[in-house]
Formats: structure tokens, sequence, C-alpha cells
């Protein structure tokens, strides 16, 4: 057991993208919760692995209403966040996942593990990354959906006028998460909605989105627009009739706020 | 590279991916850390870096370079126990044991970090730390007492959780 694979520790973030290069065959080791026990037991044998630890991506910075979480950044740094992201971080893992696992390794983590993808997609984040072509800025939606590649640097998002968090509960702080619903009144006044858990990553839940003033309409409307397969913790069908359930809480949480 | 392990200064040659947890049990004998799921899901592996309880399995000792490493061998010593190995000592907190470094030291992070004795906090704080033998009673009395120190280890606590023998 144990990985051979030469390790990189750059000192910057442009160290870290110029050793990441195209991606071929790298792992990022940031917090390490999960691939730690990967290269150990030889799951993961990547060629080269690069420790972000000395990387300068550790930072959650605020200027003119946007907030900027850098990949490092461990999950506990979110905990007083406000909703819907401060109540998904702290119903993450226990204190310990929390303080060594990091916002970029929860983002980029299989299907399964990707809690702040709900809360930051509501956010509507828009996520900077290196890789092929340089350095580049997009939706965090259109990031999750083609990040091989790619090496996420932060995630930035304007802070919102109101937001809710509502997630199946979890009977021990080992369970993953079924389910879990994030919603964010923007300071425009839009509702924006996103979902983990009903599908391999998170989904803004636009349909929804659009029938807001109409919780239930919305929380059916959810609940018709996903296809969720089923997986060790919840088959599908129990997850397309809880996701309603949730929409229409998120919602009456929003509107409680007004 | 070289890690501080209990205050002694030891010279690391395990490569750098290496978990934590296995420089400290096979190579530098230090035995208390134990290797329970090694997927981070028990906590019996929980560790201090610089004061920080971290899961010695999910660290690569290459991410920790320099770094201050306190197991229980570093709490006390069996004539000079801190209050919270004590209070495990009192209250009977340890069947099989093999949780209880685990335990002691995110109980000690907890304490030191300003935690009260309420229950609710406590096992907040132990949240991911499992107990096979299911002692989780005792070790919440453990904690919530483990403050006010001073424990008469000739004698067990009287507790609803713990059974005496005569």
């Amino acid at each position: 057991m144990g990985s051979s694979a030469e390790v990189i520790q750059p000192g910057s973030p442009s160290e870290a993208a110029s050793a990441f290069g195209d991606g071929d065959g790298v792992a990022v080791l940031a917090g390490g919760t999960l691939l730690v026990p990967d290269l150990h037991f030889g799951r993961a044998r990547p060629e080269r692995v690069i420790m972000l630890g000395d990387a300068g991506l550790n930072y959650v910075s605020r200027s003119n209403g946007t907030v900027t979480v850098g990949a490092t950044t461990p999950i506990v740094a979110l905990v007083g966040e406000s909703a819907p992201l401060g109540p998904c971080a702290a119903s993450i893992g226990d204190n310990e996942i929390r303080a060594q696992a990091t916002v970029g390794g929860n983002l980029c983590a299989p299907a399964g593990f990707g809690d702040l993808q709900g809360p930051l997609l509501a956010l509507g984040a828009t996520a900077r990354s290196a890789g092929v072509g340089g350095e580049r800025s997009e939706s965090l939606e259109d990031f999750l959906a083609d990040r091989a590649g790619r090496l996420l640097l932060d995630v930035s998002y304007a802070e919102p006028a109101a937001g809710a968090f509502a997630s199946l509960g979890r009977p021990h702080a080992h369970h993953y998460t079924v389910m879990a619903v994030s919603g964010v009144r923007t300071a425009g006044g839009a509702t924006q909605l996103a979902v983990v858990g009903a599908g391999e990553v998170g989904s803004r839940l636009r349909s929804a989105e659009a029938l807001a003033g109409d919780a239930e309409a919305a929380g059916d409307a959810a609940g018709a627009a996903v296809n969720p397969s089923d997986d060790p913790l919840a088959s599908g069908w129990y997850r397309a009739r809880t996701l309603p359930a949730l929409v229409k809480q998120v919602l009456s949480e929003l509107e409680a706020s007004a | 590279m070289n890690i501080v392990v209990n205050g002694n200064n030891r010279t690391v040659e395990s490569p750098p991916l290496t978990p934590l947890l296995h420089v400290l049990r096979e190579e530098l004998d230090v035995l208390s850390p134990k290797a329970g799921c090694e997927n981070g899901g028990c906590g019996a592996c929980t560790v201090l870096v610089d004061g920080t309880p971290r899961r010695s399995c999910l660290t690569a000792v290459g991410s920790v370079p320099d770094a201050q490493v306190t197991t229980v061998e570093g709490l006390g010593a069996p004539e000079s126990m801190s209050d919270v190995q004590q209070a495990f000592v009192h209250y009977c907190a340890a069947q099989c044991g093999f949780c209880t470094p685990g335990m002691i030291i995110a109980a000690t992070a907890y304490l030191e970090g300003g935690g009260s004795a309420d229950r609710a906090e406590i096992s907040e704080a132990l949240a991911g730390h499992v107990c096979r033998c299911t002692g989780y009673l005792k070790i919440l009395d453990a904690v919530a007492a483990a403050r006010d120190g001073g424990f008469d280890l000739s004698t067990t606590a009287e507790s609803p959780h713990t059974t005496v023998l005569t």
C-alpha cells in the first residue's frame, strides 16, 4: 500500500496552475479527506500529486457585496455564513472533517459528497479555475458540467438578501446527505433554487424558480424536473417524491424572511 | 522531514503521501492512534495537529511538516494523567478502549476550546467518534465532569451509567 506518485507543493496559485497543466495524471490534494485513503489503499494511482496547502488558496474575502472563497478554505470557515451556505456547511461531516475538508474538494468531489454545490449554485456563484487555455471564470453550473482538466481556484458570489436551506436529516454525522435544497432571494428580488442529491452533481431548479410565488406548484415542478437514480442511500422514487417537500420548505422560509 | 510528536523532534523517512497515522504507528512507534476504518469515519485515529484535532488516517504526513502532533501519550503519563484522562478512568468510560484515544483527544480539544458540560454540545463535539461498545453515556459523563478535575481514582464515580462490581 502507499503511493509512489511524484509530490509537488506549489507556493502560489500560479505555481499550482503551472504544476496542474492539463490535469492529465494529476491528483489534487487539498484537505485530503477523500484522496489520502484512496492513495494509501491504491484506489487512486496518479502520476503526480499536487499538495495545495501552501498554494495561497485559503481565504474568504469580501468586497462590495461580493464574497470570494478560496478553493482550499476549510469547510468550517463557512459555518458562520448566512443561509443557505452556513447551515449547509454546518451539516457536513463532523467537527474534524469540517476543519480538514476544503470547499474546493467538496465542490469537485464525486457524486454523493458535493453538498456545497447546492448553496453555491443557488447563490449563482462564479467559479475561477486554471487549466488548458489558462485561467477562466464561468458560472459554477458550467464549471460543474465540465470540470475535467480544470483546477478550481476560488468561487465568488453576491451576498443574498435572504436564504434558506432544507435537508433530509442524517441519523449520524458520518451519513451522507440524501437530498438538500438551497434557496436564495437575490438583492434584485429574484428567487434562485438548487438541489443536491437528485443527480450526479447539484443543479438549479429553474422550473421551480419560475413558480416561486406558488410553493405547491414550484415543488411539483421541481419534482417533475428531476430524474434521480437509485443509490445505496435512497431510491430515485424516494428522492423525486421528497424534493417537492424540501422546495416548499425553502420557499416558505424565504417568504417568512421577507 | 521533521515533525514534533509529544514534544519530541522526530525525523520522518516515510514518503510524504503516507498517512500520518501510519507514520506514527509504524515508523515512530506511537501506538495510541488506532487504525479503525482508515477512511475518516470512526475517529479512532484522531490526534492534535498544532492543537487542532485531525484524523491522522486522512492526513498526508507531507502536508504537516514541522507540525506539533499530540497523542494521548503526550497528554499525560499513567502517574500524571490529564483531567480528561482521569475522568475517563473515574467514570469507567472505556470498555474495549479502541475508541478511547480519539475520544480523549477530541474531548481535550473541546474543553480547551471553552466547551461546556452541556451534553448536547459534547455530543456534537464527539459526533465523529464511534464507540463500538456503545459506551457513550459514560463517555459523556466523563467529559462533562473533566473540567473540574481532582478525581479520586481509587473509587469509581457514582453514576446511573456506571455499574460498580463488588
